[in-house]
């Protein structure tokens, strides 16, 4: 009788791709609510529009390399880029911004160099920088969260806004929009005022924002969610996460009124959305298990450096997409100690 | 002494808890296969050279009468399993991953049995010289029987060597395989006997009998074997986890001790024996009688009535399967060995060698055709199941490119192959295919390196040999050129022929004179 032939081993576990992109998609889900939450239904129209984007981009460049596209959009990673790119956006960007920078992450940062896998740079974080640098007026136009009694904007009043420009409110952008309060306090800063003032600003709650210290606990929370499913692993998180709060918390207890509070940096931007969901982007990132400690440490360090003394309020994007140029540099210098490597054999 | 401590056991790094899938196979007790209709036997059963047949089609043969010689340090005896006729000597399809045909004898059993002349028992093994129980274990024919195949003999020589401990492997760690639990169960006895030959062959002072969780019953056995005379041997009971069973891990489990990268257990004092090799060294010391049956479990979901064999070496893997009541409609696959490193063959028609200590008869369910791969995504659940520290990962990624270089920096001969990495791999690349790959290409292009090396000192040899010809043509020309030179100064002593050759020169003096007005006379005694 004859039978077919196939390496070894002829079991396999029950994991794949598309599970893995699932469950982080999944851990985005409380986030993006919150979002909602806050800042109304625009960020549901970007959502949507970066995800149609994505598989468009997907299904053209997969066409014209002559192949498939079923199996690569139905593996997520398109989609999973659509959605971290479409949390990271002000939430009435207009739309062939979002979709600009949504292509360029799928074709440019992703496809052009080969597909998952393959892609040197995080996409998501890719399209996001070239909006950054293209578009910094609309880039950093961010509604004010409803919690400061700012005006909650319904669906019809997030498309026309997307849509056509038509601003949400008769007074028009100004009425609605505010500053972040990163980019408030760096503002602030420069005009030589002490912490202990700018926080007096309603735009602060307790933690960081109003509204946005909560978004970014529901991504810890989705986070936690893949720590806990092994999605990724605890080092990028912790690493990054404990940098950034050395380094903050040095500079806060050497002059508390021009340096905020670990806390504030922790709770503040995307440090908590960047720490569990884009730096552990396992592509992008380094691989071996000192090398992601490094990597997460030096990203930590990087974001509260740009923040700091950089000409963006945020950093995360930045600091990413630098160390994903550092990843297999690190990579070749933290080769783990094999087993029953000889001490004198080369000290690794 | 602390005799109410357990013993500790380390745990390895990596690693896998999976399904052990032996309840199919484990409470089947032993039973003798029947006489197969024919044997077919290669000669390369075991790690190193082929043997060297020494009957031909048309011989009879007796059953254990040595029917192929080692034909190097590193090679293994062949017995005949049974008496019978040597019918075909020929190159046929044998269980090989990629299908191969090799040389085999084939033999016709006559139904009698009728054994052949054996060496004598040595029952005073422990008087005995190591070296004659090592050459009762070279003509045995004995190799690893946990799937290895190096000859044991080999694998005993500890000359010059230092060695304190006896590691017996009765992990048995793949899933499905019930053989070594069997032959515990039934003949724990048999296996520590061999294994105190064995110790008293290496030198060790004590064994170390390292057994997974999961087989209570072969733990009971042994323990009971052990009751009363407790000559230094330890039963260790270790957590399931796949690959527990791998030498070096089993090392680390039960000592703590790690061996060498790229080096052997030898260098750190220890010697790893499978638990049916040390029966089968006990049959050969205790009996006389060479390897030429073991025990096979033959289990899966595509097998009507799983359960153990005692086969002999050369039956064919189809009279196996339909001694277990053939196959189930379901069957998909026939792997041999385990599910993680056994290899499928590709078909049953196949004869069992020394090393089949399994085959398995899947179902799709059991052994599913794996899906498309899909890109890496460096997730790293590879370098988390490693047990050898590798990067799977970035292995994958050099050998694929084809940069070589790159995998053994990243210590590619560092891997066991046991498939963890490619088992968790949630794109279900083929990982242990590509570092197999890189292993044969580095070792093909060794191969090269070795042969222009060789070409190298061949071609310099003959330059050199030319020339010393060369110059010794030369001494021999001038030697005979200066022997000739010296008669021609001892004429000069002679006065009549000094007095003829004054005479020429003058003559020829003359002529040149006369011709060119040129050259002066010469004068008497100038030269």
């Amino acid at each position: 009788m004859e039978f077919p032939v196939a390496s070894s081993p002829h079991l396999s576990g029950q994991n794949n791709v598309q599970r893995v992109m699932a469950q982080v998609m999944l851990a985005l889900v409380p986030g993006i609510a919150a979002l909602w939450w806050y800042f109304g239904w625009g960020v549901i129209v970007n959502l949507g529009l970066t995800s149609l984007t994505a598989v468009v981009c997907e299904w053209l460049v997969m066409r014209l390399r002559g192949r498939d596209p079923r199996p690569v959009i139905t593996d997520l990673s398109g989609l999973l880029t659509a959605w971290l790119l479409a949390v990271a956006l002000p939430p009435l960007l207009p739309w062939w911004q979002t979709v600009i920078g949504t292509a360029f992450a799928i074709i440019i940062a992703k496809q052009l160099f080969g597909g998952l896998g393959y892609n040197p740079f995080n996409p998501a974080m890719a399209g996001y920088a070239l909006l950054l640098v293209s578009f910094p007026a609309d880039m950093t136009r961010w509604l004010e969260p409803s919690v400061l009694g700012g005006h909650a904007v319904s669906l019809n009043e997030a498309w026309q806004a997307i849509f056509s420009g038509i601003p949400p409110h008769p007074q028009g952008w100004d009425a609605v929009t505010g500053a972040t309060p990163l980019d408030h306090l760096r503002t602030e800063l420069s005009r030589d005022h002490m912490i202990s003032e700018i926080q007096r600003d309603p735009l602060w709650g307790n933690l960081g924002g109003k509204g946005w210290e909560w978004i970014s606990s529901w991504y810890l929370l989705g986070g936690l969610f893949l720590l806990w499913r092994g999605v990724i692993g605890w080092r990028i998180p912790v690493s990054m996460l404990g940098s950034l709060l050395a380094v903050a918390g040095i500079f806060w207890l050497i002059d508390p009124e021009i340096h905020p509070s670990p806390v504030f940096h922790l709770f503040s931007g995307a440090t908590l959305l960047g720490a569990f969901f884009i730096a552990t982007d396992p592509v992008t990132a380094s691989t071996t298990p000192r090398g992601q400690l490094i990597y997460g440490a030096l990203i930590g360090v990087l974001v509260y450096v740009i923040r700091t003394w950089g000409g963006y309020p945020d950093a995360v994007a930045f600091s990413v997409l630098l160390m994903n140029m550092a990843a297999p540099t690190i990579d070749h210098y933290t080769q783990p100690r094999v087993f029953g490597a000889r001490e004198d054999a080369d000290g690794r | 002494m602390a005799a109410d401590l357990a013993p500790p056991v380390w745990d390895f790094h990596g690693g896998l808890h999976i399904p052990d899938c032996k309840a199919l196979s484990a409470d089947r007790p032993i039973i003798e296969a029947t006489l197969p209709s024919r044997l077919q036997l290669a000669l390369q059963q075991h790690i190193g050279k082929p043997a060297e047949a020494l009957v031909k089609p048309g011989d009879p043969v007796l059953k254990g009468q040595l029917i192929a010689r080692a034909s190097d340090y590193v090679s293994a005896n062949l017995h005949a399993p049974t008496s019978g006729r040597v019918v075909e000597i020929a190159e046929m399809p044998i269980a090989h991953p990629s299908g191969l045909s090799a040389p085999c004898i084939v033999i016709e059993p006559d139904g009698e049995e009728r054994w052949a002349e054996l060496p004598a028992p040595i029952t005073n093994w422990a008087e005995t010289d190591p070296a004659e129980l090592r050459e009762r274990l070279r003509w045995a024919g004995i190799v690893g029987l946990g799937g290895a195949v190096f000859p044991t003999s080999v694998k005993t020589n500890v000359t010059g060597r230092q060695v304190d401990t006896l590691i017996i492997n009765a992990a048995e760690c793949e899933p499905y395989i019930t053989c070594d639990d069997r032959l515990l169960r039934e003949q724990a006895g048999e296996v520590l006997e061999g294994a105190r030959i064995l110790r008293h062959i290496v030198g060790a002072s004590r064994i170390l009998v390292g057994i997974e969780d999961n087989k209570p019953e072969a733990i009971a056995s042994l323990r009971e074997a052990l009751s009363g005379d407790d000559d230094g041997i330890e039963i260790r009971v270790v957590p399931t986890k796949y690959p527990s069973g791998g030498e070096k891990q089993l090392i680390y489990l039960l000592t703590g001790v790690e061996v060498p990268s790229q080096g052997l257990p030898l260098d750190i004092g220890m010697v790893c024996q499978n638990v049916a090799t040390a029966a089968s060294v006990a049959d050969a010391v205790l009996r006389g009688r060479p390897l030429i049956s073991r025990i096979v479990t033959i289990t899966g979901q595509g097998v009507s009535r799983p359960g153990n064999l005692r086969a002999l070496i050369g039956t064919p893997v189809s009279e196996l399967i339909a001694q277990c009541g053939g196959y189930t409609p379901q069957v998909h696959k026939l792997i041999m060995g385990g599910p993680m490193m056994g290899f499928a063959l590709h078909s049953d028609a196949v004869p069992m060698a020394k090393g089949s200590n399994c085959f398995i008869a899947a179902t799709a369910e059991e052994a599913p055709d794996p899906p498309p791969a899909k890109p890496c995504i460096r997730c790293g659940e590879c370098v988390k199941v490693c047990p050898a520290y590798l990067l799977p990962q970035q292995l994958y990624w050099y050998a694929r490119a084809r940069n070589f270089d790159q995998t053994q920096d990243h210590n590619l001969f560092d891997c066991i192959e046991c498939g963890c990495c490619a088992y968790v791999c949630p794109s279900h690349i083929p990982l242990v295919h590509y570092y197999r790959f890189a292993k044969t290409e580095i070792w093909a292009s060794e191969r090269e390196r070795q042969k222009a090396e060789h070409a190298r000192r061949r071609h310099e040899f003959r330059e050199a040999r030319l020339k010393r010809l060369e110059a010794e043509r030369k001494a021999r020309l001038r030697k005979k050129k200066e022997a000739l030179e010296k008669k021609s100064t001892s004429a000069a002593d002679d006065p009549k022929k000094a007095a003829i050759e004054a005479a020429m020169k003058r003559v020829a003096a003359k002529k040149a004179a006369q011709q060119g007005n040129a050259a002066p006379p010469p004068r008497e005694g100038d030269d």
